[in-house]
């Protein structure tokens, strides 16, 4: 047992603190601590994406960032994504065109996707291909997902 | 309107687009403890001391246990279930923890269990383990040989089995051949990797335990695991929660599944245990590993004549559930879509010091096809044929069906012409051949591959497979259960047990349309050995064919007793009513109807008008064993072009056609057409298991092991040819393989096309751009 930190982080708006292990990565803060069990782990090297939030509104592997090192920021959740019972255009696209399957990489892969989209709100089918290279899919050989941003670029958050 | 036929939007996906699936791994119990395992770091070696005395004094360390420790706890050993009639399989003792030996590098040793993960982990660093190192056995045509050092001394040899199948005369075929074509085929190890890790979460209540697993048998691990254990089935529950892909990785009964059993009921806490990556790599069970000698024998009109294939099979150190029977998974379908009149197989498993081979996607079926569309594509290039007249000249014909192969296979059904055609209807081949030529003008090497293929699924009917067929000591029928509530919405628990195929979706529209209810209100159980009647789970593309014939014939009994239940209320006969657009009417009198939630409201609480001879209540239940299996088909088109100063491989298109008979939800069967190809890109680029001579796994995480990303894959076209199965009332045939299947020969065939004009003749997978940059060398005079 390390070294233990006091952190306070805004996740999906809500101010959240706790008393941390200096090592513990964001993602198993969310998970464990907080219950948002809907940000996954793949792997063990950053490859696969599925831990994917957003920090201060930008796409992060939150298995390769401390619970620590986001102490004053703001943390974005899959949960937190779309405000409570309505869908983000991207949830919204995914499900419209079968862009999952066994469902793990896909709060990851969304996150991603939305900071893409933020980025360059209308992006060319290699813009897609490239942008989210960092996310990894078993189920879908990817062309749905592909079709899901398509369709979700350029439309507004829904209230 | 019928809901079967149309894409309907999944049932699944709303709780996964927002977070709230429900994944072992989320799962959290009440003073749950963490398990983390120590593991060889040897491929092969005596274990000649264990010290666990620092790692017990570690913060939050609750106990630690060697193998020799838990000896006891242990009922049985992981089982192998393939006991073929007159052969004898070497099968080692194989348990969760080893006592002695290991056999390869991730072999566990000892466990530490802790109230934290992290705790774990830190104490598992402090657990001492001190090897005596044994020679390694790593490649297996080099174990067969005299004087290899031994994997089991006990055996005294590395061969695990012979197994051999054959029909029609191969010798008076080679004989009489016109032309002759060998070759020889490796097709390397990979690996499942589903992107959720396994993790197995145990509880102990008293006498009765729960397992959550990332399994996709729990019904399968209910029997192996209260075996294993000694704990009664009726005491023991397991629970597939959503599991995160499966691809036959999570076909299995693991060490760790019983280990967090063993170690709940002996610390009376829930226990987890959560897979690294790296485990996964090294002790989630890999997949292929065979070498492949192939003769082709034909008339010089391209007629083949027979066709020989010798397979040596690399199955790791241990027998894992299904291990030596894969590699002839694929025997059914050993000669591909044609009318081959004389097949002679013949099966060597091989122990290496290496982690054991089981299924993966496709499992047997894709290293078949790899073959016999390689090899007809050499047959053509021998003849100086087309290789796609070559493959129209010796087609199954539509006319021929059922057709009885040489090995007494029935292929059910099939239009192996008409798929050939379609396919062609998307791809221009002149016009590609212009363009090819044009292009390597400018230096540009194109090349495109066919595969025209076939695959037996639908596992599978109990006599052909069972203890007195091939000899798995199982069945493979199906069961099913559909409860209609007094509301009038319906429960169905299905014996198979998805992750990822939506079937959630596609059995609730089978159902709905049989019961009359909207499919919405149609919610599919599965995967809880507590819900529902024993079941064979979901692997070798049978949760329709087989799991969802039972639901419809579930559906139809209760369709039945709607129908009575209907009739005797509105004083008709029970064949005078008739199920029209979600209303039971009598025939003639569409004014005289009932709804599904009136009837039911009728079955629970039933007026007296209901005859004494009808029960209450709305259940019945179906079980379901196929008389045949399901043989879906299809042709394939993939284009490659091959940057020849870097040797990189970029697919530019990929154009499938496939026929699984009608499909209940047509956006489900592209989805799981896409995902089964880029599998199978995934293996022909990119991924490899890779072992190192001293048996160190050198392809431990996603940094080594490449899986496809989105920027590798090409979008797909795809279509699809309609020729129902007659085995099953559905006509529906297995789709969740096909494509892994199909494209990997495809693929290669589309690499050698595009080396051709660079002198290289043959190069195994991967086609990763060292290999094809060095090919391309050796091939033109220069270093490799």
């Amino acid at each position: 047992m390390g070294a233990t930190v006091r952190i306070g982080v805004t996740v999906n708006g809500e101010r959240r603190e706790s008393e941390v292990e200096a090592r513990t990565l964001l993602v198993y803060w969310l998970r464990d601590e907080l219950g948002l069990t809907g940000t996954h782990v793949g792997c063990d090297t950053t490859n696969c994406g599925a831990c994917t939030v957003h920090l201060n509104g930008e796409a992060v592997k939150s298995c390769t960032v401390l619970a620590a090192q986001a102490d004053g920021a703001e943390v974005t959740t899959i949960e937190g994504l779309a405000p409570e019972g309505g869908l983000h255009p991207l949830q919204d696209a995914f499900w419209e065109k079968h862009g999952l399957q066994c469902g793990f990489c896909t709060p990851g892969m969304i996150m991603a996707a939305a900071d893409l989209l933020q980025r360059n709100p209308s992006p060319s089918d290699e813009e897609i291909r490239h942008g989210l290279e960092g996310n990894l899919c078993r189920c879908t050989g990817y062309h749905n997902i592909v079709e899901a941003v398509k369709a979700a670029a350029g439309k507004e958050v829904s209230a | 309107m019928t809901s079967v036929g149309q894409s309907l939007k999944r049932k699944e996906d709303p709780r996964m687009i927002t977070g709230r699936g429900q994944y072992t791994e989320d799962i959290q119990l009440p003073g749950m403890l963490h398990a983390v395992l120590i593991r060889s770091t040897h491929a092969h070696a005596t274990i000649t001391s264990i010290d666990t005395s620092g790692a017990k004094e570690h913060a939050g360390v609750v106990a630690v246990y060697t193998g020799e420790e838990l000896a006891g706890d242990f009922a049985g050993p992981i089982p192998m279930v393939w006991a073929p009639p007159g052969v004898e399989i070497n099968t080692p003792e194989h348990w969760p923890l080893k006592r002695g030996e290991v056999k390869h590098v991730g072999d566990p040793v000892a466990v530490v269990v802790a109230t934290s993960r992290g705790a774990a982990f830190d104490a598992a660093e402090a657990v001492l383990v001190r090897y005596d190192a044994k020679p390694a056995v790593i490649d297996p045509e080099k174990a067969l040989e005299d004087g290899s050092p031994l994997v089991w001394d006990s055996f005294g040899t590395n061969k695990t089995h012979e197994w051999a199948v054959a029909g029609g005369d191969f010798d008076a075929a080679l004989a009489e051949a016109e032309v002759t074509v060998e070759a020889r085929y490796v097709n390397h190890r990979v690996s499942g990797a589903p992107i959720e890790p396994r993790c197995s979460v145990a509880e102990a209540r008293a006498d009765k335990f729960t397992l959550w697993s990332t399994t996709q048998v729990p019904h399968i691990a209910r029997f192996v695991l209260g075996g294993m254990l000694g704990i009664p089935e009726d005491k023991l529950r397991v629970v597939a929660p959503d599991v995160g892909g499966g691809f036959g990785a999570k076909l299995q009964v693991y060490a760790e599944e019983a280990l967090v059993l063993a170690l709940a009921k002996r610390l009376g806490r829930p226990v987890k245990w959560t897979e690294t990556r790296s485990e996964h790599m090294t002790t989630s069970h890999h997949g292929r590993d065979q070498i492949n000698h192939i003769t082709l024998t034909a008339k010089r009109d391209g007629t083949v004549t027979g066709c020989r294939a010798r397979v040596v099979a690399d199955l790791g150190a241990y027998q894992q559930l299904l291990t030596p029977f894969i590699p002839e998974l694929g025997f059914p379908v050993m000669g591909g879509c044609y009318a081959i009149p004389s097949i002679d197989l013949h099966f060597t498993g091989v122990f290496t010091n290496k982690m054991p081979t089981d299924a993966i996607r496709g499992a047997g079926r894709p290293e078949a096809t790899y073959w016999i569309e390689l090899t007809m594509d050499k047959l053509a290039r021998e003849l100086g044929m087309d290789p796609l007249e070559v493959r129209r000249k010796n087609f199954i014909r539509k006319d021929q069906f059922p057709f009885e192969t040489a090995l007494g296979i029935v292929y059910d059904s099939g239009d192996y012409h008409a798929s050939l055609d379609r396919l062609l209807e998307h791809f221009d081949l002149d016009e590609f051949r212009s363009e090819q030529a044009s292009l390597r003008e400018q230096g540009i090497y194109r090349g495109v591959g066919f595969s025209t293929w076939v695959e037996v699924c639908g596992l599978a009917p109990s006599r052909a497979v069972g203890p007195q067929g091939v000899g798995l000591q199982a069945a493979f029928y199906e069961s099913a259960n559909v409860r209609v509530t007094p509301t009038g919405s319906a429960i169905v628990y299905s014996g198979v047990s998805p992750h990822g195929q939506g079937i959630d979706t596609s059995f609730a529209q089978i159902a709905g349309d049989i019961l009359g209810i909207d499919p919405q209100n149609v919610e599919i159980l599965h995967g809880d050995t507590d819900q529902g009647a024993w079941g064979w789970d979901t692997y070798g593309s049978r949760s329709l064919s087989v799991g969802g014939e039972a639901l419809a014939r579930a559906a139809r009994k209760v369709q039945e007793k709607a129908k009575r239940i209907c009739a005797a209320l509105l004083e008709a006969a029970p064949e005078d009513i008739e199920l029209e657009d979600g209303k039971y009417h009598v025939k003639g009198y569409p004014e005289k109807s009932m709804t599904m939630a009136e009837i039911s409201g009728a079955a629970h609480i039933p007026p007296n008008e209901l005859p004494a001879d009808i029960e209450p209540g709305l259940e019945e239940s179906s079980f379901y064993d196929p008389e045949n299996f399901v043989f879906p088909f299809g042709a394939h088109a993939c284009v490659v072009d091959i940057d020849a100063e870097t040797g990189k491989v970029t697919v530019v298109r990929y154009v499938a056609v496939d026929d699984c008979g009608p499909a209940i939800n047509p956006m489900l069967v592209d989805g799981q057409v896409h995902g089964g190809i880029t599998h199978a890109i995934g293996q022909a680029l990119y991924e490899q298991i890779h072992y190192d001579d001293a048996g160190q796994l050198v392809t431990s995480t996603f940094v080594d092991y490449a899986l496809p990303t989105a920027a590798e894959i090409p979008k797909f076209e795809t279509d699809r040819t309609e020729t129902p199965s007659p085995t099953n009332s559905l006509g529906v045939k297995g789709i969740g393989e096909a494509g892994t299947i199909a494209a990997t020969p495809a693929v290669a065939s589309a690499v050698m096309d595009a080396l051709q004009p660079l002198g290289v003749e043959w190069l195994d997978m991967p086609f990763t751009p060292l290999r094809v940059y060095e090919a391309i060398q050796a091939a033109q005079g220069g270093a490799s």
